[in-house]
């Protein structure tokens, strides 16, 4: 069961169909079960409940998350499987230490994978949507798969299956959702049992 | 709970509405803006019917801002900022809905406008799967005419017809064998809504032709009224 986390300015909001039904949706056609629930109502212990959790983005104009950032203190004691999408990203990183900074972008764009990693696979060129006026410094232990180092577009944590991604993967990249989604997490599993 | 007030990007069609109504659900719908194109072949803007908005925001009993465009390729996005502008103005707009699905070229334009006016801007449509959402459109009362077909191989019989479960099922099987996106997203249909569920009146076509040549074919409305419900 995965847990699909509502990052939008409030609950039943008009931008849930635009940042969240379309990563429901895929993860509906992995047949795999999900829930979603609102930032405001998750912690640790709803977390943990769930094998896996996706936090979703949300609209341009919307910067509330950013103003709640202490009720996502939980991430940091999660132990599932993480995906943050755009502003679901900027909170992993800041939860982690990294700065949020003004990093404007829409469209589509060009994308480096820079290094190889069981979800984004081998290093190379792929196009993705962005839509987001802010991103986020790399925090410590983290990694930056695509970009710079001081412009990450994702990020994969050292050790925890943890990864953070600031386009837009229900547009053109459906397969990375996907691929979160249906991967076998043994190897996580042998992490937290070090 | 934060209400919005909102302006609908409005072409008369099935996208356009939906979106309105799912805008509505929750938020104040102040104002349909509809952007009137020369250019039947417009880039961002849907033709055929426009001039017949204006009673369609009369059955929805929501105010209609029209705005004329030359429909040159980028141009047209000036006028449609500068519509926005005048929603803005007039209506004291928060944010704008459109009814993209797919079209990364609308969206990314719309997106930067808002941006620019420091406007929300909402899709409540956006990568909805086409069949289920065509389903949905019937299942929610929307009466919806295809007013227009531009590929191939949708034939004269689909020109003026409602949007049925038959017609959904087939433009699944056209998807399937010809790769066209069944709720017409790639411009291969286009279509007029006469009645839905927040309709206040719905609309009676009392006249209409139809042209059709080489998979391209318009079904024209002559002359209409609104019936009470």
């Amino acid at each position: 069961m995965i847990l699909l986390v509502d990052l939008c300015y409030e609950k039943y909001s008009l931008s849930m169909y635009e940042f969240v039904f379309p990563i429901a949706d895929i993860v509906k056609r992995a047949k795999v079960r999900y829930d979603i629930m609102h930032h405001s109502e998750v912690g640790l212990i709803t977390a943990e409940k769930y094998d896996k959790i996706i936090l979703c983005g949300t609209a341009l104009k919307d910067g509330i998350y950013l103003e709640n950032m202490d009720s996502f203190s939980w991430i940091k004691e999660c132990t599932r499987p993480l995906l943050g999408i755009c502003a679901g990203m900027q909170v992993i990183g800041s939860i982690f230490g990294g700065r949020i900074i003004s990093q404007p972008s829409i469209g589509l764009q060009e994308i480096d994978i820079v290094k190889e990693t069981s979800l984004l696979g081998k290093a190379r060129q792929i196009e993705g949507y962005h839509l987001h006026n802010y991103g986020v410094t790399l925090p410590q232990g983290f990694e930056h798969l695509v970009g710079s180092s001081d412009q990450v577009e994702a990020f994969k944590h050292e050790e925890r299956f943890i990864y953070g991604i600031t386009f837009h993967p229900e547009v053109r990249n459906k397969w990375i959702v996907d691929r979160f989604v249906k991967l076998g997490y043994e190897h996580v599993e042998e992490i937290f049992n070090r | 709970m934060i209400i919005l007030k909102l302006g609908v990007l409005f072409s008369g069609g099935k996208d356009s509405v939906f979106a309105c109504y799912r805008a509505m659900a929750a938020n104040e719908v102040v104002c349909l803006i509809s952007i009137i194109s020369e250019n039947e072949d417009s880039y961002m803007f849907h033709t055929p019917n426009i001039r017949w908005v204006g009673r369609q925001s009369e059955a929805m009993d929501i105010s209609l801002l029209t705005w004329p465009t030359a429909g040159q390729e980028e141009k047209e996005l000036e006028d449609l900022q500068d519509a926005i502008v005048a929603a803005k103005e007039t209506h004291d707009i928060e944010g704008i809905v459109t009814g993209a699905i797919e079209s990364i070229y609308q969206a990314v334009r719309l997106q930067r406008i808002c941006q620019t006016l420091n406007l929300w801007c909402f899709n409540p449509l956006w990568q909805v799967d086409q069949v289920d959402y065509l389903r949905l459109l019937l299942s929610e009362g929307f009466e919806v005419i295809i007013s227009g077909v531009f590929a191939y191989p949708l034939g004269p019989a689909w020109v003026g017809t409602k949007l049925t479960d038959e017609r959904i099922q087939k433009l699944r099987q056209l998807q399937e064998i010809y790769r066209i996106n069944p709720s017409g997203e790639g411009g291969e249909l286009e279509t007029f809504v006469t009645d839905g569920p927040f309709f206040n009146k719905r609309i009676e076509i009392m006249r209409a032709s139809k042209t059709y040549d080489n998979y391209r074919g318009y079904f024209i409305i002559e002359d209409m009224r609104l019936v009470e419900k």
